[in-house]
């Protein structure tokens, strides 16, 4: 049932016509995992939306609670497990923030280098479903989603010679990280990036040269300055929305104080500014991918030797949050340690439920079409949004 | 004598109407391929070589499937539709002429019979969206209507552009009067008038970009969402007829039908290559666009489309009267 404040808008927009009420999810072509949507509509016109999530929850929290530092960071990959390395990085980074840990530049370093590739793969997979919300698993959309997930693939080939794993990784660990680069990797890597450096300039050949594209996304799904800082959104649609609000450049984690790299901001808020964002950071992940691996520094990967069992690593008692820069935006972890190998409580800020609390605010007035671009834009994984 | 002729023309329907049948089940064995080439895919290669037997097999798992009626549906209305939708693009290939004297009916009135019976399959289209009772099927025939009384005006002005220049509303008859020049060889007017054919037939026949109907990620599957098995093949079958048949009559209209290089027996090749061509063209088209929102389908056709054709079609209606008549006249 709509909440009250839907059932107000219903009224106040209310002009006589008959009203119809759709339900959009949780199983839907474009529902983008279990997302449901109850739409009031007036013949096209959406009046009033209802939003409704929790279909994907898995206790993440609990589960934080009954495992231990070692365990939990292959876990921690599965609340958004189309950016996995994210919320791995935002955990480790808590627990060493708690116990005071340092990390080896050279694990700072592979950090920065799997989130940035994690954040080119996961652009990929938004571009693609984005275009295939707009132009149809049987249209130019599909085109798109099969060039995209076919960049996503070397770079999960890359992942995969790293950790073994092409989704979850548990590449991550307190003190630094699981694995080294294996032989070779460095170079493939490079030839990887460079070859999806020249795929994004066909991608916005493709798009922004697309009469029909444009007129998809311009002023569709405005998000307004104040309306971003109110809601409380981060990531690519708080700099569409004019405000370069980026925490690599803010309170810099992992060494990303040494990158050289180019925060884009966009002030119109609309669908197309988010896309312009999202494009500029595809080419500004490959950059620091290449600094990364111009500068990597030598020595050991973590810094702490390994453990015999799980319960080993302890974290001394204090509290904590620490946040990273994820794909979707900001992904923080709270987290209070009371000195056992596991942590007292745990508590996950997830970038996507964030960013879909906007979409209430902006879908009413829009069309029905307009409803899957400005779902598509705002990339939730519902892993994270429900976790 | 009449008895016969009635069995002559029983027969040539039947062949015809088989021929189209197994033509359309091969039109989406190319389009898959096609598309498959542009996605950097392969497509469907593992029944039969080169995936050449993958129509029938879809034929037969489409035969094989339960028959699925809502039991909220308007039981009449929800069976009849897809046969509703089927008929009148079938019958658009009556009068269509694939060579001199090849064809079952060259109608004196061919272009109007074609733009009246394919402009019915709406009928068919607002059945399956209401007999469904379903919200997706619901809103899909809404939108049907409205894009089919907006694009079926500006379908039927350009393809009246070369049945002005021809002078004759027989198919035959304007293909005889390209001979020399065929009609999108006209400059500008015959350009800009294929172009207006082409996109008001993509919008017609509710190809992406303008497959507002179908919809699959917002509506599911717009008004056969509920059908499956046999009628739903039959829907799909209805869909290709009529995008086969429109590239036929764009070739007819524009390309200059079976004219071509060679003794008179190539013509019904010919004007395959061309309507392929035409279909390829649409196909391309389909496979690289998003689509686009009901609203501005409706801009688009009321406001560019529809005073473009028209003007068109007075520039046309100009060169006739002062170049002293029409060519086939």
């Amino acid at each position: 049932m709509p909440d009250v404040d839907a059932q107000k808008v219903i009224e106040l927009g209310y002009s006589g016509n008959e009203r119809l009420v759709m339900n959009m999810g949780p199983q839907h072509p474009s529902a983008h995992g279990v997302f449901r949507m109850i739409l009031t509509l007036e013949g096209e016109t959406i009046v009033a939306v209802d939003a409704v999530i929790g279909y994907l929850h898995r206790c993440h929290e609990k589960l934080g609670e009954t495992l231990t530092y070692v365990q939990y960071p292959s876990i921690a990959s599965k609340t958004d497990y189309v950016a996995a390395m994210t919320s791995e990085l935002a955990y480790v980074l808590a627990a060493e923030k708690i116990g005071g840990i340092e990390v080896p530049r050279r694990a700072q370093y592979l950090r920065v280098l799997a989130a940035e590739l994690q954040r080119i793969a996961s652009h990929c997979l938004w571009l693609g479903t984005w275009c295939m919300d707009m132009g149809g698993a049987l249209g130019g959309g599909a085109t798109i989603f099969l060039y995209a997930i076919r960049e996503r693939e070397m770079v999960l080939d890359l992942f995969e010679a790293l950790t073994g794993a092409r989704l979850l990784y548990g590449f991550h660990q307190v003190g630094g990280t699981r694995y080294d680069l294996p032989a070779a990797w460095a170079e493939r890597c490079r030839s990887a990036v460079d070859f999806i450096d020249t795929r994004i300039d066909e991608y916005e050949e493709m798009l922004e040269d697309n009469a029909f594209f444009l007129a998809r996304t311009r002023e569709v799904g405005v998000i307004s300055r104040e309306l971003a800082q109110e809601v409380g959104v981060s990531g690519p649609l708080i700099r569409g929305s004019g405000i370069g609000y980026d925490i690599r450049r803010l309170e810099p984690y992992s060494s990303y104080q040494e990158f050289d790299f180019k925060v884009p901001v966009e002030t119109t808020g609309d669908c197309l500014a988010r896309y312009r964002v999202r494009m500029v950071e595809f080419r500004e992940s490959i950059k620091i991918v290449r600094q990364a691996l111009d500068g990597l520094p030598a020595g050991s990967i973590s810094s702490r030797p390994g453990v015999k069992s799980v319960g080993q690593v302890r974290i001394p008692k204090g509290e904590g949050y620490a946040r990273v820069e994820g794909p979707r935006g900001e992904v923080g972890c709270y987290m209070i340690a009371d000195g056992s190998p596991k942590p007292y409580r745990m508590k996950w800020r997830g970038a996507s439920f964030s960013n879909l609390a906007v979409l209430p605010h902006i879908i009413p007035g829009h069309k029905v079409a307009d409803v899957v671009a400005i779902t598509g834009s705002v990339d939730p994984v519902f892993g994270e949004v429900d976790r | 004598m009449t008895t016969a002729l009635a069995v002559r023309d029983f027969v040539a329907a039947f062949v015809l109407l088989n021929a189209v049948i197994a033509v359309v089940t091969y039109v989406t064995l190319l389009e898959r391929k096609f598309a498959a080439r542009m996605q950097s895919r392969i497509g469907p290669y593992r029944v039969g070589p080169h995936g050449l037997l993958q129509p029938i097999a879809d034929a037969l798992k489409l035969m094989m499937k339960e028959d699925v009626v809502p039991a909220t549906s308007d039981r009449w209305v929800f069976n009849l539709a897809p046969l509703v939708f089927l008929i009148p693009c079938v019958l658009i290939f009556a009068t269509i002429p694939f060579a001199p004297g090849l064809g079952l009916a060259d109608l004196n009135i061919g272009v109007l019979f074609f733009l009246a019976v394919s402009a019915l399959e709406i009928v068919g289209l607002f059945m399956a969206g209401w007999g469904s009772n379903n919200k997706y099927a619901l809103l899909s025939a809404m939108r049907a209507v409205n894009q089919i009384i907006s694009y079926d005006l500006p379908f039927i002005f350009a393809a009246l552009i070369p049945v002005v220049l021809g002078g004759t509303l027989r198919l035959g008859g304007i293909v005889e009067a390209q001979r020399g020049l065929w009609f999108v060889a006209y400059p500008l007017l015959g350009q800009l008038g294929f172009l207006a054919y082409l996109v008001a037939m993509i919008a017609a026949e509710n190809r992406v970009p303008f497959d507002i109907l179908e919809a699959e990620s917002e509506l599911v599957a717009g008004f056969r969402v509920e059908y499956s098995g046999m009628k739903f093949a039959l829907i799909q079958l209805a869909e290709y007829a009529h995008v086969i048949g429109t590239s036929y009559l764009g070739a007819l209209l524009f390309l200059g039908g079976w004219l071509g290089p060679g003794p008179a027996w190539l013509g019904l090749i010919w004007l395959s290559l061309k309507a392929l061509a035409v279909f390829l063209l649409v196909t391309w088209v389909r496979w690289s666009f998003v689509r686009i929102r009901v609203d501005q389908i409706l801009g688009i056709s009321w406001k560019l489309l529809l005073p473009a054709t028209l003007s068109l079609l007075l520039v046309a209606a100009a060169v006739v009267a002062y170049s002293g008549g029409a060519r086939g006249a």
